[in-house]
């Protein structure tokens, strides 16, 4: 798999171009008057939540080779982490974000030295089982003070500074655009780099890498720490956007909507990540209507959850575009530029 | 030491469940070295599928054996039209396929037969055995049907040809298939008769923990715990260790944990054992040749 896009020149124009877009779509508020706006807000700022966590995984699974499907585990920690900090501790939510963050990297980091000895199945075999086993040990009794057990936390959403004239919902989508912006820009610069390379190097032939000298434990295990640590930022954005933990909301499902939203954007692709993020959650949305008009269109007695949207999905993608769908209009435009060279 | 006691049997109990879980991991394993993720929400699935037949009037036993051979031809057919083509496809398109498929079968499971929990008919009767209070017969029999089905397994893959077949496709395919052995179909049969295993443990568990299609994730789990005990490319094996895993957790969970970390205890142990000894207590180190 060649990496050429981080090497194309004006990837960086297209790149501001976009998050520029991103960035002006909360000042339609100012214009329009739909009820339903600050709905939209929360669904956009769900969206970056959903684009970041995808963007941790693909760090380790697209780029490092490594299949996790315990990523709700270290977006938990993240989203306890922060509301922990926020409630308990009182520290602003700018603060709770990065510490999140680095309580994360500590928590993958740690669980990428087993992960280290086990490859492919074996590797997602024991994510899956903390994935499975996660919900349960949020709930126990002998940390239930701080997490609040089965009940979970309440927390505050944060107020926008004085001398913005931003309501709620469009103050917290700037936080996490900016959030978004920030590690976009660090996973793409480390990419380009010499750990980018080192990486990918591990993850296309880790004896060779070793070969050449790449300490691939010391990398495998820093790669499983960033990215638990930016899919624990996400969770720590989910936290202050929702203002609520509970324990049933980290999942297995959570780990699989990950893995939906990296397949569909594309494994290996940077805006594959938001391509991701934003497809979980209008599926999630618009899951009731995708039923109703499946219903319709197939005469079907059952309604359809999303769940099977999902799953055939997943698979229609692995058969037919197994690049995703970053992957697949890079191989339109591929295909577009041969027809117009030969004529 | 009653309470022990008690403890110990209903491990063994829960042990036979798990090592029938284990044991279509393994089948699946041994013949195409994929960890199948959607093993326990396809006998979740496959017990539904009795449940809606018992209720429509068919006797246990009946609808048991129907059950079994719809679930043997389920598997054969998700072998040929969806995992056949992925042969030779990177471990994540596996992986994604098996999540892929948990979730269809979850979601549609739901679907037809909606989210609440169901009583599922145990064919043993729930008394006491020996009056003391110690095993049930519907323990005795969940323990003598893993058993039998046991040994009817060892009989097939040791004395005949089907079953010498398969796991001669198994340990050296190009071999095999030079013999005149079809490994394509052998390794679809591995999945067939994996998804009968895995009904089977699926129509055990359901009296007991009640039938809904989350019911087999937990146990997943412990299958896996269990295979991996026994070591993953080893049935006999995955039998002990599935029955070891089951002691284990349930006098674990009593005297030491609780039992709300139960499935913590599943994530140590499946850690442990890959890290320690990952070759499990009766399987073979493989030695790669580079």
């Amino acid at each position: 798999m060649a990496r050429s896009w981080a090497t194309k020149p004006h990837i960086g124009l297209w790149a501001i171009g976009f998050w520029v877009v991103l960035a002006a779509l909360p000042l339609i508020g100012f214009v329009s008057d739909s009820p339903s706006f600050d709905y939209y807000l929360f669904m956009g700022q769900s969206m970056l939540i959903y684009a970041i966590a995808v963007l941790g995984l693909n760090l380790l699974i697209g780029f490092n080779g490594q299949i996790s499907l315990g990523h709700s585990a270290f977006f938990a920690v993240g989203a306890y982490a922060a509301a922990i900090l926020m409630v308990h501790a009182s520290v602003p939510y700018w603060l709770a974000i990065p510490l999140a963050g680095i309580v994360c990297f500590g928590a993958g980091f740690l669980f990428g030295f087993p992960a280290l000895k086990l490859e492919g199945h074996y590797l997602a075999l024991a994510t899956f089982t903390l994935a499975i086993a996660v919900p349960q040990l949020l709930k126990h009794k002998s940390i239930a003070g701080w997490t609040g057990g089965v009940g979970g936390v309440l927390l505050d959403k944060p107020d926008p500074p004085s001398f913005l004239p931003l309501s709620v919902d469009q103050f917290l989508y700037y936080v996490c655009l900016i959030v978004a912006m920030a590690l976009f820009w660090i996973v793409f610069n480390l990419l380009r780099g010499r750990s980018g390379r080192a990486m990918m190097a591990i993850r296309d032939h880790a004896m060779a890498a070793g070969t050449m000298g790449i300490d691939t434990a010391l990398y495998k295990t820093m790669t499983f720490g960033v990215s638990a640590a930016i899919t624990g930022m996400a969770g720590a954005l989910s936290a202050i956007t929702v203002a609520y933990v509970a324990p049933d909301s980290f999942t297995l499902q959570l780990s699989i909507s990950f893995l939906v939203g990296l397949v569909v954007g594309g494994i290996a692709s940077l805006p594959g990540c938001l391509i991701g993020g934003a497809f979980i959650v209008l599926v999630q949305n618009s899951s009731q209507s995708i039923s109703d008009w499946m219903k319709d269109a197939f005469s079907l007695r059952y309604d359809v959850p999303a769940w099977a949207i999902y799953g055939t999905l997943l698979l229609l993608l692995m058969f037919f575009l197994p690049n995703g769908l970053a992957g697949g209009i890079a191989a339109i435009r591929g295909l577009l530029s041969r027809v117009t060279q030969k004529t | 030491m009653e309470f022990f006691i008690q403890q110990i049997v209903a491990g063994l109990t829960n042990g036979a469940i798990y090592a029938c879980v284990a044991l279509g991991l393994v089948m699946i394993y041994v013949s195409t070295d994929h960890i199948n993720f959607a093993q326990g929400e396809m006998a979740m699935f496959a017990t539904f599928l009795a449940w809606a037949m018992i209720d429509a009037g068919v006797p246990y036993w009946v609808a048991f054996g129907l059950t079994i051979m719809v679930a043997f031809f389920g598997g054969l057919f998700i072998q040929r039209v969806i995992l056949k083509p992925l042969e030779n496809a990177p471990v994540l398109a596996l992986v994604v396929c098996f999540i892929a498929l948990l979730s269809i079968f979850n979601a549609i499971a739901g679907m037809i037969w909606s989210f609440t929990i169901k009583q599922f008919p145990s064919p043993f009767p729930s008394r006491d055995l020996f009056g003391n209070g110690l095993v049930s017969a519907q323990q005795l029999g969940v323990v003598a049907v893993t058993l039998v089905m046991l040994g009817l397994l060892t009989v097939f893959f040791r004395y005949t040809t089907l079953g010498l077949a398969m796991r001669a496709a198994a340990q050296n395919a190009s071999s095999a298939r030079l013999m005149g052995v079809r490994v394509s179909w052998m390794l679809a049969l591995g999945w067939g008769l994996a998804s009968g295993i895995g009904a089977i443990a699926g129509m055990l568990v359901a009296p007991i923990v009640f039938l809904d299609p989350n019911m087999m994730a937990g146990i997943l789990v412990y299958g896996f715990a269990g295979a991996l005990v026994g070591g993953i490319a080893n049935p006999l094996g995955a039998v002990a260790g599935g029955f070891i895993v089951g002691v284990l957790e349930n006098i674990v969970g009593s005297y030491v944990i609780g039992n709300e970390l139960k499935l913590s205890f599943a994530l140590v142990m499946v850690i442990g054992v890959l890290l320690l000894k990952p070759a499990g207590l009766f399987g073979r180190v493989i030695v790669r040749r580079v």
